[in-house]
């Protein structure tokens, strides 16, 4: 009964949150640029978010009569429930996680993997150029990022001495994990933004140049779908990057853990916010050597240094 | 024989015996000129077209002449880019714009004005003379033409045309210096038949269209469409413009061997009647024979037309000669062979025979206008040309100038050096002998003209035969003075190179059509060509000569019980071919008659189902002109409502009297097809005409310009949606602004533009030089085969010599150029230019009879009688008596045959 | 690497500048008297219609969403019989009235064109002619053209000489 009430409750949480980010992206992508954003419907515009949901809810879900239909339903399907699954793993406070894995990390790592099978069928099944040229462009992409995403946090794993996410938390207690392991810090921050295709690591679906990409020939629900999951995305990494080197719920007592688990989380999830307000999308081949010729040697080096500092206070 | 020459530059390959600007336009370079026409020649008036000339090529000074008085010659070095020549260019443009107004957005010209393409070419775009403007009065010229002398720019060219060219008497150059005033003496109708031409060959806006002002358009936004003339037998070659569903003017469209650049008055504004109120607009069912038809639902006529046909034991079919040759093969197509009637009086039935007969003899050739303005000895037999063909009229004009010509050449004055041609010519012409009963306006070109009755224009004209050849049958009994005459003309016409012989069938006498066989085939014995131009009464006769058919008095001329059930009649109003009472019994007796036309006339008040067809604006179709040349117009826009193309309406009847062969006649083409399958002597159009899949690049021709306005509004008051552009199934031609930027074939040619030429001067580049054929070859083509029979054989005189008889006259049919025609007749502008019906007298007859010229006067005929105005002529003969013909209200007259008649004073 | 951070930095600090935009419909937007919006007709100091129906804006017009028709009163002075602008399609360029000849079309500053029924946004003459000269007060073509429709006789205008008599043998 108590796991039911945490699976619904990380579930209301989560959902709540992705549909949400909507419009707090909204509100604050104008605040950057010197507008309102929306701020019409209800009390700070805050109908806003309904209004979205009614309206992607009964727009024509249409599927184009050259597409391959049943990949092309699946696809949106298997992002949503591969980010779901995932949070299954994340502890929100002490007791208040859906299951306590000792390879939590590890399992993230692997879902996060799976994530790209949705885009890349996404785009296969579209039958359409531009959404093949975005399918393409982000399993080249999730290879690159994937690498030294898990290799970053090996750091982390290795003086937490463990892959359970609660441990590392745990192990936190006396200093988070931001300040010895840095260099990894930034190399997952990268890395994260370009897992859940946000700006400026948006490529896949570049507007400019592929017309949305991937998810061009998707409309109404199914495409509310990648739109929900990249919001998702986001609120993963967010908790992640919170869990691993911002001390998950820790905290002075004065307010709960799971408040301040969410307030960090809140923090990482407005700078993403700020990335998209700011800057502008790299080219394609500058990502790859991005991540090839100097993420990867740096994460090798930290992973080395880490190791070396590790052993050596041993 | 080729020159070498050199401009700016670039050697060319180039016909000696032109002038610079001639060839220039023909190489398709750009040199701005005012007074030089294609059709006209240079008189170096205007001094615009400036271009440098050097010695030779050591030569880096040069000096700036003329080109259109420059010879070309071998070695030429010219300079069209030259800064001093531009500059000199720009000079001249700027005094010539000094008192111009500032009148561009309301003046009809706009868009397609010389003056604006001149400007943009030479590059005067700001004006810098700010004195007062010299400014005129304007002038009443008639119904078709309006004045706006603020805009002239002196450059002659109206004067030219209407004075040199045409032989016009009352437009006139006046006053001196910068007071020069193009106008007439005083107000008043301009009188030339060619009056129409002064709008495309004025480079500015005097002279402009007043029937297309009615309902002006852009010319931009103009849909236009290839069509062929429906107004005489010539078929001059039209340019149709279309806007908003209504024909908005006619313009020339270029064709070297028939109208070259020019139209007469009734082809340009005779276009009219598309538009007018009495259209038949509706499919209409009468219920009873005493009633007239009243409008129906399209269920009632089907079931109607079904009951009419397949309930007959027979269907008869009368055609008709301002039809298309494709609607008249459905007509026949619909009632068979044996039931096909022409629709023309056997009069004229038996006429179109013979002559088609005699053009498809092998000594005899039929020739083109352009062949016509060559020629240098011109017999015309009976025929007022200016009234019945008169761009014919036009050619024969300019026939008559070879001689001058010729004069001049001897003199080494080239052809286009026009003013100097006309002062050393003076009064030199061609020999053109005019025989005609009454006086006719080519007369005043003519070196002789003889005054007689058909019979006896006949008998000289056999008799002129026999002079020429001896195996021709003389005539006997000749007066004296006839055989001076004959004589006369026997020695102009073997002296000459190209001599011709003009005649026709409207004056009714088939003896007077066999004299000038005779004279031609006499003629081609003596070793010359053998031309003979025959000119018929309306657009499309000789093409239904060809077609089997009988004239419909042998239908009307069966007992009754054995005429037929049902009717059909295409595009034809009977009444105006035979006597009324004739008419009215054919159609009583005839169970159902289903009448196809587009106006409302006599015939179609009296018929059981009115079927609405297109007129040739809203249909397509091919027409046979004089010459045997086929040539096609093309629909200009889409009908409204339930009008359809003839052929199209037959092919549905075909359907409903259970013939099912006409339902694979999906497009035009099928239909044409189909014809040329079946009529032997039509063989020849299958193939010759682009089909509706011919493409260019892919894309069909563009009937609008790129510059047609509105797309999106033109519709919106009835639906802000634009509905889909209509489309043509039976044409290569789009009613589309898109389409490939492709000169077309020389038939498909829908608006003259080149880059920088906005005006109707465009058309230079069409050519293959000024004044030359279309490129790619004239449009149209001949159908007449001669006929692989060496042996000549002449044709006997059969009719004596007139006699006059005391108190009666011999009536000869006066045509008229506006009112002879049944259709232009209709339109608003060519009515008011319809004279009261009239007969010509002799003054010494008219006092016989006690009658005062300009007086009402009674006149019996046979079988009717009517008040006509009297006009003295003392040329006519005595006991002949001319009399206007075809005039709207006017009864049928049988003429000339049956017009022996009495004349009583009121 | 630093431009970036600079970059975020700078975004960041946007957070507490004053928001450009302005709340309409609650506040109104200053609109310049040149500012290019609905499409109206005027008419020349003397109460006339301008519009001499030349076709000229329907031409220029690249949406070509102007149609009209040209006819002439007794006097010959030509304007349009029916002038249509369909402003669900109008682009608002401004073209017509850079190409119109006599001032008579003209963009002003209203941009409140909204319907509920596309049909209502075409425009016939009468929603369209105003009873004013709109930005150009003086002008009048008529006056200034060499043609006689009504307004001015022939050679009374400001730059004509008076007609000439044909008739004199004056050099």
């Amino acid at each position: 009964m108590h796991e039911l009430l945490i699976i619904a409750g990380v579930l209301l949480i989560v959902l709540n949150i992705a549909a949400g980010l909507i419009y707090v992206e909204r509100r604050l992508l104008a605040l950057w640029q010197d507008r309102y954003g929306p701020n019409r419907v209800g009390p700070f515009g805050l109908g806003q978010v309904i209004a979205d949901m009614v309206k992607i809810f009964f727009k024509e879900d249409w599927i184009p009569p050259f597409s391959d239909k049943a990949v092309f339903v699946i696809a949106p399907g298997i992002l949503v429930a591969t980010l779901l699954l995932t949070f299954a793993v994340v502890p929100f406070a002490p007791g208040f996680n859906v299951f306590d894995s000792n390879i939590a990390l590890l399992f993230f790592l692997g879902n996060s993997s799976l994530g790209v099978y949705s885009i890349v069928l996404g785009g296969w099944a579209s039958n359409n150029k531009y959404s093949l040229l975005g399918a393409m462009r982000a399993s080249a992409q999730m290879l690159t990022y994937e690498v030294f995403m898990g290799l970053s946090l090996m750091g982390v794993v290795m003086m937490a001495d463990s892959f359970n996410l609660t441990g590392i938390v745990e192990a936190q207690r006396h200093g988070w994990f931001i300040f010895p392991q840095f260099v990894g810090f930034v190399i997952f921050l990268i890395a994260g933004i370009a897992e859940t295709h946000r700006v400026p690591f948006d490529i896949p679906e570049a507007e400019g140049e592929l017309v949305a990409g991937f998810h061009s020939e998707y409309s109404g629900m199914k495409f509310g779908m990648f739109f929900v999951g990249e919001y998702m995305g986001v609120t993963l990494v967010s908790c992640l990057i919170t869990i691993l080197f911002f001390g998950g719920w820790l905290g002075p007592a004065f307010l709960p853990p799971v408040v301040w688990f969410f307030l960090k989380t809140g923090v990482f999830i407005c700078f993403f916010i700020l990335l998209r307000a700011s800057l502008p999308r790299p080219r394609y081949d500058q990502l790859m050597s991005l991540g090839w010729k100097i993420l990867l040697p740096l994460t090798l080096i930290n992973i080395l240094v880490t190791g070396a500092v590790l052993i050596y206070l041993q | 024989m080729m020159v070498k020459i050199q401009i700016d530059g670039t050697y060319y390959d180039v016909k000696p015996g032109k002038n610079l600007l001639e060839t220039c336009l023909a190489l398709g370079i750009d040199v701005p000129h005012f007074c030089y026409h294609g059709a006209m020649g240079s008189v170096g008036a205007c001094r615009l077209c400036a271009v440098k000339k050097f010695r030779d090529p050591c030569d880096q000074k040069g000096r700036i002449i003329m080109s259109c008085m420059e010879p070309v010659n071998e070695g030429l070095i010219v300079s069209v880019n030259d800064p001093d020549a531009k500059m000199f260019r720009a000079a001249i443009l700027e005094s010539l714009m000094i008192n111009h107004p500032h009148d561009c957005p309301v003046c009809d010209e706009g868009g397609e004005c010389h003056l604006q393409d001149m400007l943009v070419m030479t590059g005067h775009n700001y004006r810098r003379f700010d004195f007062k403007k010299r400014t005129h009065f304007n002038q009443y010229l008639g119904p078709f033409i309006s004045h706006e002398m603020n805009r002239c720019i002196q450059c002659y060219r109206c004067v030219r045309f209407y004075d040199d060219y045409t032989g016009g008497k009352d437009l006139a150059v006046f006053g001196s210096h910068d007071h020069l005033y193009f106008g007439r003496g005083e107000d008043g109708i301009l009188e030339s038949e060619f009056s129409g031409n002064l709008v495309e060959v004025c480079p500015t806006g005097v002279f402009t269209d007043k029937t297309l002002k009615e309902h002006y358009t852009r010319k931009w936004d103009l849909s236009n469409t290839p069509s062929v003339c429906v107004h005489c037998s010539i078929g001059c070659n039209t340019i149709a413009g279309e806007r908003y569903g209504k024909l908005r003017r006619i313009m020339s469209r270029y064709n070297g061997a028939v109208n070259g650049y020019f139209l007469c008055d009734r082809g340009r504004f005779g276009y009219q009647f598309v538009n007018v109120e009495n259209r038949i607009g509706e499919a209409q069912i009468r219920t009873s024979k005493n009633s007239n038809p009243v409008e129906a639902t399209p269920d009632m006529i089907a079931s109607a037309c079904a009951e009419a046909l397949s309930g007959s034991k027979k269907i008869a079919g009368i055609g008709s000669p301002r039809a298309s040759l494709e609607a008249n093969f459905a007509l026949q197509k619909l009632v068979g062979k044996e039931n096909f009637f022409a629709g023309v009086s056997r009069t004229e039935h038996t006429l179109a025979k013979t002559a088609i007969d005699i053009l498809q003899h092998e000594a005899i050739h039929s020739p083109s206008l352009k062949e016509i303005e060559k020629a240098d000895a011109i017999l015309i037999l009976g025929e007022d040309l200016t009234n019945t063909a008169p761009m014919a009229a036009l050619a024969v004009r300019q026939a008559a100038r070879n001689k001058g010509i010729e004069v001049a050449g001897n003199s080494g004055i080239p052809p286009w050096n026009d003013y100097a041609v006309r002062l050393k010519a003076q009064d030199v012409k061609s020999p053109i002998i005019m025989a005609n009963p009454f006086s006719a306006k080519l007369d005043e070109i003519a070196e002789k003209t003889y005054r007689a009755a058909y019979s006896d224009i006949a008998r000289v004209g056999f008799a002129v035969a026999a002079l020429i050849n001896d195996g021709a049958p003389g005539v006997k009994g000749l007066s004296k003075e006839q055989l001076s005459m004959a004589q006369h003309i026997a020695n102009a016409l073997k002296e000459a190179k190209n001599p011709m012989v003009i005649t026709g069938t409207h004056g009714g006498s088939e003896d007077m059509v066999h004299a000038a066989a005779n004279i031609a085939m006499a003629l081609f014995l003596h070793g010359k060509e053998g031309a003979l131009s025959i000119v018929f009464p309306e657009c499309n006769s000789m093409g239904l000569g060809m077609m089997d058919g009988k004239p419909f008095e042998d239908l009307a001329g069966l007992p009754a019980d054995s005429t037929c059930d049902t009717l059909v009649i295409l595009e034809n109003d009977l009444y105006r071919r035979a006597d009324q009472s004739l008419i009215d019994d054919l159609l009583e007796r005839c169970k159902n008659v289903i009448v196809l036309d587009h106006l409302i006339t006599g015939t179609t008040l009296k018929s059981d189902i009115l079927l609405p067809v297109g007129t040739f604006a809203e249909s397509e179709g091919t027409l046979v002109n004089n010459e045997g040349r086929a040539q096609r117009f093309y629909r200009v826009f889409p009908a409204e409502g339930t009008v359809i193309e003839s052929w199209r309406q037959l092919k549905e009847l075909m359907i409903f009297s259970g013939n099912h062969e006409s339902a694979s006649w999906e497009n035009f083409d099928h239909v044409a097809q189909a014809m040329s399958d079946s009529i032997p002597a039509f063989a020849k159009i299958k193939g010759h005409m682009p089909g509706a899949d011919f493409r260019i690049l892919n894309e069909k021709i563009k009937r609008q310009t790129m510059r047609f306005s509105g797309r999106t509004a033109m519709n919106a008051q009835f639906s802000v949606s634009e509905p889909k552009s209509p489309v043509d199934p039976d044409s290569p031609l789009a009613f589309s602004m898109e389409g490939a930027n492709e000169t077309p074939p020389s038939s498909l040619v829908t608006n003259y533009w080149t880059p920088g030429w906005n005006s109707n001067n465009a058309m230079n580049f069409y050519l293959d030089e000024p004044n030359g054929s279309m490129k790619g070859g004239d449009p149209g083509f001949r159908l007449l085969e001669t006929a692989a029979t060496k042996h000549i054989l002449f044709f006997a005189p059969v009719t004596g010599a007139f006699t006059p008889e005391a108190g009666e006259w011999e009536i000869v049919p006066a045509y008229q150029i506006f009112g002879s025609e049944e259709l232009s007749s209709q339109g608003p502008a060519v009515a008011e230019r319809i004279p009261e019906p009239f007969i010509i007298m002799n003054r010494r007859d008219a006092e016989e009879a006690g009658v005062k010229e300009h007086e009402m006067i009674d006149l019996t005929l046979t079988r009717s009688s009517l008040q006509v105005k009297l006009k003295i002529d003392d040329n006519i003969p005595a006991g002949v008596a001319g009399l206007s013909t075809g005039l709207p209200g006017m009864p049928f007259l049988k003429l000339p045959e049956s017009g022996r008649v009495k004349n009583s004073k009121k | 690497m630093f431009s970036i951070l600079r970059s975020l930095w700078y975004t960041f600090l946007h957070a507490f500048h004053k928001r450009e935009t302005i709340l309409y419909p609650e506040e109104k937007p200053y609109l310049p008297p040149r500012y290019r919006g609905r499409i109206i007709l005027s008419r020349d100091p003397d109460g006339e219609e301008r519009c001499v129906a030349c076709y000229l804006c329907a031409a220029a017009c690249p949406v070509d969403c102007i149609s009209l028709q040209a006819t002439e009163d007794k006097d010959g002075r030509r304007y349009p019989e029916t002038f249509r602008i369909n402003f669900s399609r109008c682009i608002f360029c401004g073209l017509c009235e850079e190409a119109c000849p006599t001032y008579a079309i003209q963009l002003i500053p209203d941009f409140e064109l909204s319907e509920y029924n596309r049909q209502n946004m075409v425009y016939e003459k009468e929603h369209l002619l105003i009873s004013g000269t709109g930005k150009y007060p003086e002008y009048n073509f008529y006056r200034n053209a060499g043609v006689d429709m009504g307004v001015k006789g022939k050679g009374e205008g400001g730059n004509e000489h008076p007609p000439v008599d044909i008739k004199s043998i004056m050099p």
